[in-house]
Order: structure tokens, then sequence, then C-alpha cells
């Protein structure tokens, strides 16, 4: 990130547009407020990003690749570790949390990601229950003791990513767009409040990208997750997302519902115009 | 300038003359050392005839003994899997601890230390100090072949772990897991053939040692065979000697086998 990529003025996005204004109560969703990562100190990666999340709807974060919207997502369940700012969920703070409180803060936070992720070694059913050593004991992890209820629930998860005859085979036996159902169903296992998903069809072919970008939509609104998923196709982003977010050099410069985003601020975001 | 002449004048190959000149030195040393120690064509000659009449005396092999030989390989066989199993479960928690990608440095570095302290003095050694500390016996055999052997699978162990992909580790981590979970269901699974696999390899190694660690009476069937070898029973030495051998080809054919199974 240079210097000279300064922060843009947020464009004219109407005020009010469909992305919901922000609910008082329990149930208020994701607060993020001045959030600032610096890896090497002195040159921030995130340059103070404010960002209100419903609890309802796909979010989608686009950018240039190294834009930081990895690290912003990664900042919200902390894999990443935020520099400076707050990050609330439903009211609570997320940030500054410790040992077991993030722990418990984790598992309400499910995540899908760019390779998968899963543990090639181990079974798909076992992949699938891995949504679930937030809640259970490590000896009944161990054991592969688990409650009747959460088996029944991923076979149930299985058969809704259409992979209902997959659960004892082993997950490097998969292919790429079977692996992302099986990190769908991990992530939903959680019974999550929020869902984070790092580019989640990168890996993917177009015809399996939609696939599974519908999946996630219709399953995360079957259940009511509201999900935050960064990817760097525009068409892609546009069809699922009720929301834009646009991220260029760090900062957010542009925010509102697809059928706004234009021409003129794709060049905002990416830079140049001749790809356009 | 012609194009030949500009070809003559570039180099496709750097030339290594420090490479040549340690070449060099070390066939230089090695006339010298063989020199010093009296290494010539008749001391050879001399040794080779020595060894003719010792092999005669070993055929043929004498295997009247055979319950002394049996009671030795046993307890040889006691010495390898006691000393294999206890530094098998005491490396686990070792490789663990020093695996940097996983411990914190100040947990790493000690574990670390530790095991190259174990890995630094041959077992031989530790089985001398075994011997006059704790007295001869089996259990000076069993504690020099658990050190070794948690010399060896720990710190190949704690290498597999940091060769581990991380990815996994994140997503569970990202799930809310424990750490005890993490480990067993995304460290464990990626390591865990390969864990196998040091172990078949060091209960071999165990099982050659086992033979060995008797000559200084620490137990086993080595203290058969230096009793024999002190009593110029070369016989009964050739019947040790295809004894033990015969227990080490049996026994990589079955880790073998195993191996092949986990494939």
């Amino acid at each position: 990130m240079s210097g000279a990529a300064t922060v843009r003025p947020r464009p004219t996005v109407p005020a009010g547009a469909p992305t919901a204004p922000v609910p008082t109560g329990a149930r208020r969703g994701l607060e993020i407020r001045g959030l600032v990562k610096e890896y090497v100190p002195g040159q921030p990666v995130l340059r103070g990003i404010d960002l209100d999340v419903a609890p309802e709807g796909i979010t989608a974060v686009i950018g240039p690749s190294g834009t930081g919207k990895s690290t912003l997502i990664r900042c919200i369940n902390r894999l990443v570790e935020p520099t400076r700012g707050e990050i609330r969920l439903h009211g609570e703070a997320l940030t500054g949390l410790r040992g077991r409180a993030l722990r418990l803060a984790r598992r309400r936070i499910g995540m899908v990601f760019q390779e998968y992720n899963l543990v090639e070694r181990l079974s798909v059913m076992e992949n699938v229950l891995c949504g679930r050593l937030g809640y259970v004991p490590v000896w009944r992890a161990w054991l592969r003791r688990y409650p009747a209820e959460d088996i029944e629930r991923a076979f149930a998860l299985l058969d809704a990513v259409g992979l209902p005859d997959h659960a004892t085979r082993r997950a490097d036996a998969l292919s790429g767009g079977q692996r992302q159902r099986v990190g769908i169903a991990r992530a939903l296992m959680q019974r999550p409040e929020l869902l984070l998903a790092d580019e989640p069809t990168s890996s993917l072919d177009p015809k399996t990208a939609v696939e599974v970008l519908e999946l996630l939509a219709r399953l995360t609104a079957e259940a009511g997750v509201p999900v935050i998923v960064n990817i760097h196709n525009v068409e892609l982003a546009k069809r699922f997302a009720g929301r834009i977010v646009g991220m260029a050099g760090g900062a957010i410069v542009f925010d509102g519902p697809p059928e706004a985003l234009e021409p003129v601020h794709l060049r905002q975001i990416y830079g140049g115009e001749d790809w356009l | 300038m012609t194009a030949a002449s500009a070809t003559a004048a570039r180099r496709a190959f750097a030339p290594n003359w420090a490479g040549r000149a340690g070449l060099a030195a070390l066939a230089a040393y090695a006339v010298y050392a063989a020199a010093q120690l009296d290494i010539t064509w008749a001391r050879l000659m001399v040794g080779f005839g020595e060894a003719g009449r010792f092999l005669a005396r070993m055929v043929p092999p004498n295997f009247a003994r055979w319950e002394l030989l049996v009671e030795g390989l046993l307890e040889s066989l006691q010495i390898a899997i006691l000393a294999s199993a206890l530094g098998i479960l005491l490396s686990l928690p070792l490789g663990l601890m020093a695996a940097r990608n996983l411990s914190p440095w100040f947990v790493s570095a000690p574990t670390r230390a530790f095991i190259a302290l174990c890995r630094s003095l041959h077992y031989v050694i530790v089985a001398i100090l075994f011997v006059k500390a704790i007295g001869f016996g089996a259990l000076a055999g069993v504690a020099a072949l658990t050190i070794a052997s948690m010399g060896f699978i720990a710190k190949l162990f704690a290498e597999a772990i940091e060769e581990i992909s991380m990815k996994p580790v994140e997503a569970v981590r990202a799930a809310g897991a424990p750490g005890a979970s993490v480990l067993l269901y995304a460290v464990l699974p990626q390591v865990a053939l390969r864990f196998l696999g040091f172990c078949l390899y060091q209960l071999d190694s165990n099982l050659r040692n086992s033979t060995l660690v008797g000559i200084v009476g620490a137990g086993g069937i080595g203290g058969t065979l230096f009793a024999a070898f002190k009593r110029f029973d070369y016989d009964f030495v050739a019947a040790i000697l295809i004894a033990i051998i015969a227990m080490i080809f049996l026994a990589e054919l079955v880790s073998g086998r195993i191996r092949a199974a986990l494939q």
C-alpha cells in the first residue's frame, strides 16, 4: 500500500439506501469503529474502518488484492489481531477478548475459507463436526461421542449442501466444489450469529463458484445468518449481495446496494479504466 | 569482435576454487592419517590371516546352549519393547512442546535443548552411566534406550509438526475449539502416520541396540555374547550372531508389513 493511495471521500450514495438502519436492542448486528491494522508499525493495511452490518443479508466486500479485505474479515474473529479500533457483535465487544471468552465469541462466528481449510485426513463427517468443537468437551470430541442432535444436524447439513452419501469419505477424496460445501456445512454447524466468507469461490471454476454462492446464500437466508463475504468477482458480488462495500487502499470508498455501483465507483475501487 | 570470441570470453560455469581446494586437502589428509595409523598393506595381510583363523573357529555354529541364547534374546526383546513404549509415550508431549509453530518460544526452546541433550551422548555411553548409577541389569538398558528413543522420536515428531498446514488449525481455532481439541482434530491427523513411522523405525533400532547394551552390563543377549567372546567360544558366538540376525530380519519383515498396511 503506497502512501499515495489516500482515503477517498465516500461516493454519493443516497443516505438511507436499503442498507438497513442499525436496529437497537440485543440483535444489533456487527459494529466496527475506527479499525486500524498495522502488520508493520506505521504502515496501516486498514486505515480506520467504520462499518455496520445488519443482522441479516449478504454484504460483499470488493476491492483489489492486498487492499485489506481479508485482514478486515480476520480482525472480526480475531484470527488477525487489530492494532486499534473496536468491533462489537450485538453490542458485545470482540476486541480485547482473551482465552475462554475469545473461544466462546468465536464459536458464534462461522467462517468459510478460500482454500476450504478442511482437515484432509479426516472424514467429511468429522470435518463437519469440527464446527461443534467450541461446544463439546475435549474428551467427547476425542472419542467422537458427539451428542445425537449434533450428528443428526450434521447429516441434515450434508443433505442440504448436496453431499448426502459422503459422510464417511475422506476430505482429500473430494473435489474443490465438494470441499467448499463441506466448509459451508462446518460453518453452519456452529449455529453462527454471523458468517464470514473469505474469498469462498476464488479457488473454484466459474460454474461451481455460482453454485457454491447460491448454496451459501440459500442456507444462510434459511438460517437467518448474516454473511460478510470477501469476493473479487464484481459480477458475483452484485448478483448475490444486498449490499456492496468497496475497499481501496485500506479504506472504504463505496457502500451501497448493487444497483448503485457504477463504473465510476469501480474506477475508484480498482483504479484505471481500461479494464471496464 | 566476432561472435565466436564473444562466446569464448563468457563463462557458462563459474570455477569452484573452494571446492577443488577442499577435495585436494581431504585427499592429502587421508594419506597422512593412513601413514600415522600404520595402515599398510603388510598390516592388512596380517589382519586377514587372523580373520581367516577366527572365522574357521566359528563354523559350525554351536546351538548346544540354546536355552541361554533364548533367555538373552527374550530379555533383549523386552528391553527394546519397554524402552520403545516409554520413549514413544514421553516423545508425544515433548514433540508438541518443541514445535515452534504451536508452542511459544519459552516452552519450545528449553524443550529443544532437552531433546538435544538426549541425543548428544551415544546410547552405549548413556547405558554405562545408568549401569554405574542404578546397577547392572535390564533396568539400565531400558533407561538408556528410552533416552535414545526420546531424543530421536521427539525431534522428528517436532519437525513433522512444524511442517503441517496451518489452514485446518486456523479453521478449527476459528470455530472456538479449545487447545486440546485443536491438537486432536487439526494437528495430530496431519502427523499421525509419520509419527507411527518414526515409532516403528525406533522399535527396529531399539531391537538392534538392545543387543549391544548387554556388553556394558545393561542386560540382554549382549552380555551372553560378550561372555562367549571372552571365553573364546567362537562357535557359540556364531550361534548368537545368527540368532540376532534372524530376530532383526523378522522385525524388519513385520514392521515392513505394518508400514505397507498403513499406506
